[in-house]
């Protein structure tokens, strides 16, 4: 029974995701809105299998991994590790280890050491589905951190939590400032009032001050990636019909939004030396996208191919960005399910605006992101799988499924995703947020379009060339990515 | 010389520094007093589009220049009456009345007469002509307007069918406009078609001529494989329509034997000069939104012509190719639309004018022979205004959008591009003065100015395609014409605002990995004998040349943050000390691109160029 479940599960998953409703959508499929019903019906059903144990990754046996493999590569006690050797200010804690405090956090969080568990599991019961304020970030240039929490729950009253303030209070030191951003319009943080939500008031964290930088999300941004989507795919289109819809669906201001936001919060710590607090309403969505951009920016370790996946893997899965809610469909589905939304792609087409603005910076390529992009959708992996560390628990995600990392890591495969101009760059990268820099993704909206064999032969060039380069170079000193690449051990240390 | 003056940089609100201005014979040059490093700005006079002098703020008198390259520069200038004198001195340099106030004629490179004149023949269009295998049984090259009595805007030689004798060439060039009759501009060797341009015909409503008729019944038959040809009126039916009031117009199917008529609507010089006016005021917003900027660049309409001229392109290569047919090309006087859709055509269907030298004979064939009136178009002289448009750099960007879709298809890379297209400004080199050939001969342009091309070729290693594939790697190229195939080009239009572009340069490193590696093949045979005796890493020579190499192309332009924040900064306090940062990035960048530009000015004339009052003055330029 498993192996039937398992060999329609591939079929359907596959043809869900990149060839019946991409298809229909691309207009290559011989299925879609011609298939019979019956047949279309099912395969819809297979492909959203309601039970995530029955999904293809929890029989998908390949056969040169092993199961546990990729799964503890980046232990946050490895992260704290790091912070710890520089400031004593900070503690890990597993006050969640049974998912109670925090049903989407993981067990172990970072945490100001001087606060004890009891009073953050009384600051959690004041923030929306407890998401207390944690560590992000430490940024070793100057000691300041980058935080994330969801909203506050003051609620029509106005009501205060003096654990909450405590817990924000101690972050910083006397006299010093902080900066709360908040990724929803003024307007609207007041409107969640209504709703029990709310926002931090200047009276109560008097050394907080509060930006609002909205950042679109849920529906309305599905809404812009569908309309893109659509009229990428239109090749009736006009010049002026194209340029408009392009404007009128607001993807790329979208993207601009994203990344000036992210660079907000990395000027704020970086050049204001100030701590900086990011949340929106849940916490799961728009914080996690500036959060994990602001690190990209400001972090070197983020921009190596195993620096990335442990970005993703503390900020965006362990930090419990719902990935099965929101990548339920394939990306590029009809079917608009409430609670779909294309953040994490949003997140990866902001590195890619960062990997054209500095071409060397990153050592992954384009290619990294949209394997990414794919496996966030549709995967043989179970990384991307459920919405939180809890949900993988209980599925035994780690215990049953086989981990991407631990496929993308094999030096012939991860050769595949390395950019060949890399370059270790220790600055901070501040992109240009210019509608003129910012550039649509071919690569990825296009990439079923575009003919790309001119531009693979450019790529193929451009790797002869470098290396070619690099060959006399290799017995040098600087042969680091070469040795790097035959031992990954070496390279996962070489990181942190 | 003005003291006191502040250049300001439209995208950041830093405070500006205070700097001199200089006014030369040929430049105007801005010397920033206050950074450490020196910071210079120069500005060629012919370059100058417009200067505009602002209402008067507490800062001092304001003055706008807008650059015929899309530099735009800022100055605030102390006191009203400076700026008043620098803004008159500037409107008479920039718009010199008389040819022989132009560059050209007092450009001095040192270089002996002998090296001058050679550098005019390093272009032969004769020889272009044989590489496609004419004269043939099928074409000839006539000098039937030596004296310029067929068309006055053409050059001496000119190919036409053999079939068309003296008395058809001469009653065709009466039923077209301005005597342009119908002559070769490329032969596509593989299958005799062919692509021919003229301008439209004297019908008017009804009128036939003859020897036209003849004409292009010689002209399709020159190519045998095909029992038709197209005509293709390169201007929208509208605008061909009215003309046929005026006595001119457009080809009747009827009258000529086999002809396919086709219109391609392309606009004209107005509409594309004003196109142009749109999409820089949109690339001049400051801090626009993205809709801003999107609904900016869909209103100008500028990429909807460039995708116009590029879908006429290739229309052209695919006739000629896929349809074997020969196409005859007009728009009102062929020298505009005809000369970008030729052009284009060409570059699509040989790969030779992809390369250095067959770019170079693309642009003398078919722009500065054929009578594209660069002077008019340029505005180099004092005239009228409406005559200017950005025809060539239209085709230039055309060429540019090719790039991006076949990197690997062209031997130069972007910078050549905008070399050619400084220098159509510039007046520095005689190839784009006057408007035709024979006026290039009446004001002795061969004699008294020096060719670009030579100029050009000499930097070749920095104007390159790292990622050529060589000659023979690809021949036809059918681009993709959808409208998302179309971008913007920053590069061009934002050149000047380098905070936009990317923050490496890929081009530089490549180009450095490029020369290492011929620096390293050179030292192979040398290392290969001492390598044995070494213990260890390879020469330490050889390494460090390698390692600066890249160190110089990979080290990020140092970079700072933006202004993030949209609207005004309350909350960012202490934004002075990262402005200073930023000023140094600034230096660096701004005294490398200063360097090629001393280089250029020291090389090539250390007498004239600087009038004595900027040479008193400290700022000499080393």
């Amino acid at each position: 029974m498993p192996a039937l479940a398992c060999s329609w599960d591939v079929a359907t998953r596959r043809e869900q995701g990149w060839g019946l409703q991409r298809g229909g959508r691309w207009g290559r499929s011989q299925l879609s809105p011609c298939a019979p019903a019956p047949i279309f019906a099912l395969l819809q059903a297979l492909s959203s299998v309601d039970s995530v144990m029955m999904m293809y990754p929890f029989f998908y046996r390949p056969q040169d991994l092993r199961l546990e493999e990729g799964w503890h590569l980046f232990p946050l006690e490895q992260y704290f590790q790091q912070i710890a050797a520089q400031t004593s200010q900070w503690r890990l804690s597993d006050l969640n280890r049974d998912f109670t405090t925090c049903p989407t956090y993981p067990a172990d969080v970072i945490v100001p050491a001087a606060v004890s568990d009891d009073t953050l599991r009384r600051a959690a019961r004041f923030r929306q589905g407890g998401r207390f304020p944690v560590l992000s970030y430490y940024h070793p240039r100057n000691g300041t951190v980058l935080l994330r929490s969801s909203q506050p729950l003051t609620g029509p009253n106005r009501k205060r939590c003096p654990e909450d303030e405590v817990l924000l209070g101690t972050v910083l030191d006397e006299g010093e400032r902080g900066f709360i951003i908040d990724t929803r319009s003024a307007q609207a943080a007041k409107q969640a009032r209504m709703t029990g939500g709310g926002t931090e008031p200047k009276s109560s964290y008097p050394q907080w001050k509060r930006l609002h930088r909205p950042l679109e999300r849920g529906r309305p941004l599905q809404e812009s990636f569908i309309k893109l989507v659509e009229a990428c795919n239109d090749a009736s289109l006009s010049m002026d019909r194209w340029l408009s819809r392009l404007e009128s669906c607001r993807w790329l201001s979208h993207v601009k939004a994203a990344l000036s936001t992210a660079c907000l919060a990395a000027q704020c710590l970086d050049r204001e030396e100030a701590s900086v607090l990011v949340h929106g309403a849940e916490g799961t969505d728009t914080t996690l996208l500036v959060t994990a951009l602001a690190q990209v920016i400001l972090d070197p370790g983020c921009r190596t191919v195993v620096g990335f996946q442990g970005l993703l893997e503390r900020e965006w899965i362990e930090a419990g960005h719902p990935f099965h809610l929101r990548c339920a469909r394939s990306a590029y589905s009809h079917a608009r399910l409430k609670q779909e939304a294309p953040l994490f792609l949003l997140f990866l087409d902001c590195v890619w605006q960062l990997s054209r603005q500095f071409p060397f910076s990153l050592e992954f390529g384009e290619s990294l992101l949209l394997t990414l992009f794919d496996n966030a959708y549709a995967s043989d992996y179970g990384t991307f799988l459920c919405n939180n560390e809890k949900e993988r628990c209980l599925c035994k995600v780690k215990e049953n499924t086989h981990s991407l990392w631990a496929w993308l890591n094999q030096p012939e495969e991860k050769k595949k995703y390395l950019n060949p101009l890399y370059s270790h760059n220790p600055l901070v990268i501040w992109p240009s947020v210019e509608p003129q820099s910012i550039q649509l993704w071919q690569g990825l909206f296009f990439r079923w379009i575009r003919p790309s064999q001119y531009l693979d032969e450019a790529r193929a060039e451009m790797q002869r060339l470098v290396e070619g380069n690099e060959a006399p170079a290799k017995e040098s000193a600087g042969s680091r990515l070469s040795r790097s690449l035959s031992d990954p051990a070496a390279r996962t240390e070489n990181e942190r | 010389l003005v003291e006191n003056v502040k250049l300001l940089d439209r995208y950041t609100n830093r405070k500006a520094a205070n700097g001199t201005l200089y006014l030369t014979a040929t430049h105007l040059i801005y010397v920033d007093a206050s950074s450490e490093v020196r910071k210079e700005t120069w500005i060629l006079h012919h370059h100058i589009a417009s200067v505009e002098k602002l209402p008067l703020t507490t800062a001092g008198c304001p003055l706008l220049i807008h650059c015929k390259n899309f530099h735009v520069a800022h100055f605030v200038i102390g006191q009203e009456r400076d700026c008043h004198e620098v803004y008159t001195s500037l409107l008479k340099l920039s718009q010199p009345v008389k040819p022989e106030e132009l560059y050209a004629f007092s450009y001095n490179p040192k270089m002996s007469k002998d090296n001058r004149e050679i550098g005019w023949k390093l272009i032969d269009l004769k020889v272009d002509y044989q590489r496609m295998g004419i004269p043939n049984d099928y074409w000839e090259i006539t000098d039937v307007n030596k004296d310029y009595e067929v068309c006055n805007t053409y050059p001496p030689e000119i190919v036409v069918p053999r079939a068309a004798n003296k008395a058809t060439v001469i009653g065709s060039s009466r039923f077209r406009s301005r005597g342009r009759i119908p002559v070769l501009s490329y032969l596509y060797k593989e299958n005799n078609a062919a692509i021919c341009r003229c301008s439209q015909p004297l019908s008017g409503f009804s009128a036939r001529c003859l020897e036209d008729e003849q004409m292009l019944q010689a002209i399709r038959e020159a190519n045998p494989g095909c029992a038709f040809m197209y005509v293709v009126d390169t201007r929208p039916k509208l605008n061909a329509m009215a003309n046929r009031a005026a006595g001119k117009g457009y080809e009747n199917e009827d009258n000529y034997d086999n002809i396919r008529f086709k219109f391609i609507g392309i606009e004209n010089i107005h509409v594309m000069r004003n196109s142009l006016q749109k999409l820089l005021e949109v690339c001049e917003t400051k801090s626009p939104s993205m809709s801003d900027f999107l609904t900016g660049l869909e209103n100008s309409g500028w990429l909807r012509h460039i995708k116009a001229v590029m879908d006429a392109g290739v229309f052209l290569a695919k006739a000629v190719k896929d349809e074997n047919a020969s196409v005859l090309v007009h728009c009102s006087d062929g020298w505009d639309r005809t000369a970008q859709v030729c052009s284009l055509a060409s570059l699509l269907l040989d790969p030779f004018y992809r390369t250095f030298k067959g770019f170079m004979v693309l642009i003398e064939k078919e722009w500065i022979a054929m009578g594209h009136k660069f002077s008019h178009r340029c505005g180099h002289l004092d005239g009228d205004p409406k005559e200017v448009s950005p025809v060539f750099t239209q085709f230039i960007e055309c060429v540019w959008q090719l790039m991006q879709q076949f990197p690997c298809t062209f031997e130069f890379n972007e910078r050549f591009l905008l070399e050619i297209h400084d220098h159509v400004y510039s007046c520095q080199f005689g190839n784009f003065l006057g408007t035709c050939h024979k006026e290039r001969e009446d004001l002795k342009i061969f004699e008294k100015t020096h060719s670009l091309w030579p100029f050009l070729l000499q930097k070749k290693q920095e104007l390159r395609n790292p990622l050529y594939k060589g000659f023979t790697a690809y021949k036809e190229l059918q681009p993709n014409t959808l409208p998302f195939s179309f971008q913007f080009w920053c590069g061009m239009y934002n050149r000047f605002d380098k905070g936009m572009h990317p923050k490496q340069c890929v081009l530089d490193h490549l180009l450095s990995c490029m020369s290492q590696k011929m620096k390293l093949e050179d030292n192979a045979s040398e290392l290969e004998n001492k390598l044995p005796f070494l213990d260890g890493p390879l020469p330490s020579e050889a390494c460090s040349l390698s390692k600066v190499g890249s160190a110089a192309s990979k080290t990020p332009m140092l970079n700072t943050p933006q202004d993030y924040e949209g609207e005004p900064p309350p909350v960012l306090t202490n934004g002075i000390s990262v402005g200073n940062v930023d000023v140094m990035s600034d230096v660096d960048q701004k005294n490398k691109e200063n360097l090629c530009n001393h280089q250029d000015l020291h090389d090539l004339n250390d007498t004239n160029v600087l009038d004595s009052e900027a040479r008193e003055g400290e700022p000499q330029c080393h």
